[in-house]
């Protein structure tokens, strides 16, 4: 290294200004989630055990655990996904490896990319006017769940279709030179090389459907729902239920004389729950990517 | 009826405005090694493309005139995937596919209904020496075919094109990214294979035409200029004073 000149010495100063306030920008933006989780477990310690999840919520709601909305949010996660995952995917299949360029598909790519972009509560909306009343579904897991999925829709084909992309073009051509079909170069080629990206996507999407309240309060869920405790299919398809992001609602400002630990409590158990997830689909993304084959 | 023999009949192509062809007429005979040289932009890789359709594919590209292989139009073929398989293509860059170096040259195959272990091993050590790439990798078949070097996956490129045993092999510039140690043992190769199935070789090196090309056609934007016996292309008065200029270094 060279002896420092006043150049040097001056520059250096100027560098040291310049990273501490870079520096200090992205402490805010990690210190208020540190401080969020921190005091949101601090407040709900005292509540936080197993019987706080496996009980049902007891005396108005003042009482008791979480296992009525707990249940009621996986549920209506699950079926959720399991309507959009299939239709997303095979929707973005067709659109990356199928369609041709033109004014029909361009249409669907502009619809799908504002879809995402709606705000939950017109989700709601449709959701109560095209499942609970045109349908006949009434308010129920299912329209609720359907609301859902219309609305993750969007994201898991836009996700799906970047997924697919990134399996070079050369890929395919080479396959169809040696007159395999679009669907063998799909199957044996594209899918086994954009799988983890497709499933990061659908596991991103847990989060958003877990944390969501507006379009499932109109569908399917309601305040209070009593079920059977430790049951684990204590809902039915057609049945209301409870759900996380409702209840903590609920109990926040609902109901009043509530322990100041319970609502702490639920949001902990969902604020773990979506981190919980995010961190599986980082973990999956990370295997799979060690993996990556070119 | 299967001589590997091609005819081009007026082909002409266009991607929206621009002619890429502009009428193109000859024909490709069995087991000889066709050169096909010109500048960038003749029409060259786009040739090779309509002869096993993966012109299709091109969204824009319009085509007229006929390709025939065997005698039959490829635009009447009633399987497009198995004129396709008559067809082996060598791409310019490389193309392992990311599978082990024993399932890229059983791709093919499979894709065609062979399921014997047996037959599958037996056409995957074929097509890797004919390739002339089967010693060096025949102790780790299972290793993956991208991780292989650029030569390596060249040759690997070439081992796929011949596994579904095409009557005609295509390769374009299948040199431009490989080291001249590599090109001149695939040029062997080449060679090898000629006594077995046609080979169409478009190539932006003259000289590689000039040493294995029995005949070599010319092309200029989208215009055959002329095809001829490789000598006659080469000597001091080929039909055309572009042609001459061309392979002497003049322009292009």
């Amino acid at each position: 290294m060279f002896q420092a000149t006043p150049l040097t010495r001056r520059k250096g100063y100027s560098e040291l200004v310049a990273r501490t306030i870079f520096l200090a920008m992205t402490a805010m933006m990690v210190l208020p989630l540190i401080l969020i989780v921190s005091y949101l477990f601090y407040k709900a310690w005292p509540i936080l055990s197993p019987e706080f999840l496996l009980a049902v919520p007891r005396n108005g709601m003042r009482a008791g655990g979480i296992w009525s909305p707990l249940l009621g949010t996986i549920y209506l996660v699950v079926i959720s996904l399991v309507i959009a995952t299939p239709i997303g995917v095979l929707a973005a299949v067709f659109l990356n490896e199928y369609a041709r360029e033109n004014w029909m598909t361009r249409v669907v790519n502009l619809a799908v990319v504002n879809l995402a972009g709606v705000p939950s509560i017109v989700h709601a909306l449709f959701g109560l006017g095209a499942f609970v009343l045109f349908a006949h579904l009434g308010k129920s897991i299912l329209a609720a769940s359907l609301t859902l999925a219309i609305m993750t829709l969007p994201v898991i084909i836009a996700s799906t279709k970047e997924a697919l992309a990134s399996v070079p073009l050369a890929f395919r051509e080479a396959c169809w030179n040696v007159g395999a079909t679009r669907w063998q170069t799909i199957r044996h080629v594209v899918l086994p090389n954009s799988i983890s990206g497709i499933l990061t996507g659908v596991i991103l999407q847990v989060s958003r459907a877990a944390g969501e309240t507006a379009p499932i309060m109109f569908t399917g869920v309601v305040f209070f729902k009593a079920i059977p405790e430790g049951k684990l299919f204590a809902y039915g398809l057609f049945d209301q239920c409870m759900a996380l992001s409702m209840h903590l609602f609920t109990i926040s400002t609902q109901v009043p004389d509530v322990p100041a630990a319970l609502p702490y409590g639920t949001a902990v158990v969902l604020l773990s729950s979506v981190l919980a997830v995010n961190a599986m689909a980082i973990a999956l993304r990370v295997y799979l990517r060690a993996r990556k084959k070119w | 009826m299967s001589d590997g023999k091609i005819d081009f009949v007026d082909l002409r192509v266009r991607y929206g405005r621009r002619e890429a062809l502009k009428g193109v007429t000859f024909d490709v005979r069995r087991h000889e090694i066709l050169g096909i040289i010109g500048p960038a932009q003749s029409g060259k890789t786009t040739l090779l493309r309509t002869i096993n359709r993966t012109i299709d594919d091109v969204p824009g590209a319009v085509v007229s005139g006929a390709v025939r292989v065997d005698g039959e139009d490829v635009r009447l073929a009633p399987d497009l995937y198995g004129l396709r398989r008559k067809i082996g293509m060598v791409a310019p860059l490389p193309v392992g596919l990311p599978l082990s170096i024993f399932d890229n040259v059983a791709f093919a195959p499979r894709m065609a209904g062979i399921r014997n272990r047996h037959d599958l091993e037996g056409r995957v050590e074929q097509c890797l020496r004919q390739a002339a790439l089967w010693e060096e990798v025949k102790d780790r078949l299972d290793s993956l075919g991208t991780k292989l070097s650029g030569g390596q996956q060249q040759r690997l490129t070439i081992a796929r094109a011949l596994s579904h045993d095409p009557e005609v092999l295509c390769l374009d510039e299948f040199s431009i990214a490989i080291d001249p140690v590599t090109t001149m043992r695939i040029e062997d190769v080449l060679r090898d294979l000629r006594s077995r199935m046609t080979i169409i070789l478009v190539t932006n090196l003259v000289q590689q035409a000039r040493r294995l090309a029995d005949r070599t056609a010319f092309l200029l934007n989208g215009n055959l200029v002329e095809v001829d016996r490789t000598d006659v292309i080469f000597s001091e008065q080929p039909a055309s004073r572009k042609t001459y200029e061309y392979v002497n270094g003049i322009f292009g």
